[in-house]
């Protein structure tokens, strides 16, 4: 991280690091900045941001989700790239801050505005920084990776992850029975209905199992603390690591709910 | 028909634990989905031809006064009769004084949704008519005494050893020996059966797949061919429909015919498909002396108004609960009532209520996969949501999620504040955690801590660490 080319030739891309990434797991933001300043961007991350809204909107809190929603636009209207190293949040902001919104024209296509000019970091890299091919990243070893809901289904995130990740040295991808399966996270499904999301989540690990990979990816922190929350109550020995981890080749830090190296 | 969604979580709870519904969920649950991919695949331009399908239905809705009535004019002029219910006691009053009127004893049934909708085996029963459901897993069921649990599949939860224990309770006395029969066994015993039942019953109930303005027809699909068995022999026929399967043309409903069978089973065309036209004519072979069409609305004029329209716009295929995390975890009988998975959580609410039907609209992570999957573009999860905002501003919400939401909500909305309590809440789990990276257990998150571990946060958010940095780097 020793850049000094002068900032001002580079685009600026805003990063939203999303509260969980903020809260559980900073690595995830610093390899997404990474992967963005070796794209060629210059990486503000505006100090004000929160949470994208999501818990209040799914849970049918349309006031406070939009408060959230204005709050989001506020901060990053000024900038010409908002990257999110999450389908999810990213979906929220793109598909969802304009409906929310919809009662109140002028925020209504301040969220358009917003919605065009924002990312999920995997679908940045391969569809705007057109950097994919020069990943330099390496990591040794077998993955598996989890079509998060959000990003797949809202954002049509698929191939995206996997064409960055066939360039990093050493990985061999084996894809899991029913991957575009749900893992039973679902933001505060998880907590309102423990059982079912764990059987839905018990199912995800045994596809998991299955493939005998080593380590988990995916583009969501939620889904992956989740997933490795769960393998790690059944001893299944399958690291977790966000997908902007292994690209940016920043898998020296314990993996997701793994000991602290001492 | 059992009403208890207002007990979602115990049934739910309880279905988990039911090793039979297990083992009949895990096997039925990839069967569906893989013949759809197949038949989807095979099919050029799937896509396109949902979106016809949307149209017409949209189509359909948009203009249902007129529609409704061209139908109701064919019908009559094909020599049939139109009765209109408003809600589900005028419909079972309507269908029972037409039993009466038919002196009947016997009444066969094909398989309708809507009859469950109104309860109309529980009202016959009780008005002493011997009422028998024809379709296969129908027939299952109601010797178990069990309502569906799939909308086309209704005894999907019941295992092949299950039905051999029914089938000999009932057929045989308890007398076999066999525990486990083969299926084509069953299905001819089945068969024996009903084809006495059939011939002898003196009213035939069927529901409608669609109904058809133009030529005043309902379409009716089975694999069985008990529809028209169940149609044709009685003296009277007796179809009830939902109001929203009305569509203008033969040729719409050949289009959504295309789609409801590729979406259902993965057939390209459900094995019997026929369209009904009024009681037996002179010259006809066979047929009814009388056919009765009965309409009901239940709540469907007033999704037309509201921002729920859209969900009239369902054919029942069942896609959208085969594909479905939450219903292949916890099968139909969770959901307490007619209607069960996605199309359910919506529609139950819609129908009987929201304060009766707190979870539905909950119990779902809103991965969107029941929306990508279902033949008219139904934007489930939407829908889902829209009911939560109801149910939130109807205060129906518990006060601990309300609590909790607000308590987050004030935080979050309040960036230097909610920076300064996060770094702080952080370095406290962190320190909790003892390097060890993750929690076994934590009291204030045991609905996580139950079935899996919860990571443990870093020492720092990423917020201060990168300011940290940025300092260092002079950005």
């Amino acid at each position: 991280m020793t850049d000094t080319t002068p900032t001002r030739e580079k685009p600026i891309v805003a990063l939203f690091a999303t509260c969980l990434v903020d809260l559980f797991r900073p690595n995830v933001g610093l390899a997404t900045v990474r992967l963005l300043e070796q794209a060629g961007f210059a990486v503000e991350v505006p100090q004000q941001q929160t949470c994208c809204g999501q818990p209040a909107y799914n849970s049918g809190d349309d006031d406070r989700a939009a408060a959230l929603a204005r709050q989001v636009i506020r901060q990053f209207e000024r900038y010409s790239y908002v990257v999110v190293p999450s389908g999810s949040c990213a979906g929220t902001i793109i598909t969802h801050y304009p409906e929310l919104l919809r009662g109140d024209k002028e925020w209504q296509d301040a969220a358009y505005r917003l919605a065009e000019r924002t990312w999920e970091l995997t679908r940045f890299l391969t569809e705007v920084s057109g950097q994919q091919t020069e990943v330099p990243a390496e990591y040794a070893g077998r993955i598996t990776y989890h079509d998060s809901c959000s990003g797949l289904r809202e954002l049509n995130i698929r191939q995206q992850p996997r064409t960055l990740l066939s360039a990093v040295k050493g990985l061999e991808l084996v894809e899991m029975e029913e991957r575009d399966t749900c893992c039973g996270f679902g933001g505060t499904f998880c907590i309102k209905y423990p059982e079912i999301s764990e059987r839905m989540v018990s199912n995800k690990v045994e596809a998991i199992r299955q493939t005998g990979a080593e380590t988990l990816l995916a583009g969501d922190l939620g889904c992956l603390m989740n997933m490795a929350g769960r393998m790690q109550r059944l001893n299944v020995p399958v690291r977790a690591y966000h997908v902007a981890e292994v690209l940016a080749g920043m898998t020296d830090v314990p993996a997701i709910g793994e000991e602290e190296n001492r | 028909m059992q009403f208890s969604p207002q007990q979602f979580k115990p049934q739910a709870r309880a279905a988990l634990q039911d090793q039979d519904l297990q083992q009949a969920l895990s096997r039925a649950k990839s069967g569906f989905i893989d013949k759809r991919r197949v038949a989807v695949e095979a099919f050029d331009d799937f896509e396109a031809l949902r979106e016809r399908g949307k149209r017409i239905r949209n189509h359909a809705l948009e203009h249902m006064d007129i529609y409704l009535e061209r139908l109701e004019a064919q019908v009559q002029a094909a020599g049939g009769h139109v009765h209109w219910a408003e809600d589900a006691e005028q419909a079972r009053a309507i269908i029972l004084e037409l039993c009466h009127k038919a002196s009947a004893k016997r009444v066969t049934k094909s398989k309708t949704m809507v009859g469950e909708e109104i309860g109309i085996n529980e009202a016959m029963e009780a008005d002493g008519l011997e009422v028998v459901e024809t379709d296969l897993g129908e027939y299952i069921i109601q010797l178990a005494e069990e309502p569906p649990s799939h909308i086309i599949a209704p005894a999907i939860h019941k295992t092949r050893q299950q039905i051999t224990e029914l089938f000999d309770r009932y057929h045989h006395r308890g007398e076999l020996k066999k525990k486990l029969r083969e299926i084509p066994e069953l299905v001819n015993e089945a068969r024996e059966v009903l084809r006495e039942k059939f011939l002898t019953a003196d009213v035939g109930i069927t529901g409608a797949n669609f109904l058809i303005a133009e030529t005043g027809s309902i379409a009716l699909v089975t694999n069985e061919g008990n529809a028209d068995l169940t149609h044709t022999l009685p003296r009277m026929h007796i179809s009830i429909s939902g109001i929203d399967k009305v569509v203008p043309t033969l040729e719409d409903a050949s289009t959504l015919l295309r789609l409801l069978a590729r979406s259902a089973t993965g057939q390209e065309m459900s094995t019997y498909t026929t369209f009904v036209n009024g009681p037996r004519r002179d010259g006809d072979p066979d047929g009814p002396d009388e056919f009765h069409l009965v309409l009901l609305d239940n709540g469907r004029t007033r999704m037309l108004q509201g921002q729920f329209r859209e969900m009239l716009r369902c054919i029942r295929c069942g896609a959208c609960m085969n594909h479905c995390p939450v219903y292949a975890a916890v099968g139909g009988h969770a959901y307490g009532w007619v209607y069960p998975g996605p199309m359910g959580s919506v529609l139950t609410p819609l129908i009987v209520g929201l304060d009766k039907t707190r979870d539905l609209p909950h119990a779902c992570t809103l991965n969107g996969r029941c929306a990508s999957v279902c033949p008219v573009k139904i934007p489930l999860p939407k829908l889902l949501r829209q009911l939560r905002s109801e149910q939130y501003r109807e205060g129906l919400m518990d006060s601990r999620n309300r609590l909790g939401l607000a308590f987050w909500g004030f935080f979050a909305t309040r960036p230097r504040l909610y920076h300064t309590a996060a770094g702080l809440a952080i370095r406290v789990l962190h320190a909790l955690s003892r390097g060890r990276g993750r929690f076994r257990r934590l009291p204030m998150a045991a609905g996580w801590t139950g079935s899996r571990d919860l990571p443990a946060p870093s020492r720092r958010t990423f917020q201060q660490v990168w300011k940290q940095q940025s300092k260092e780097r002079g950005r």
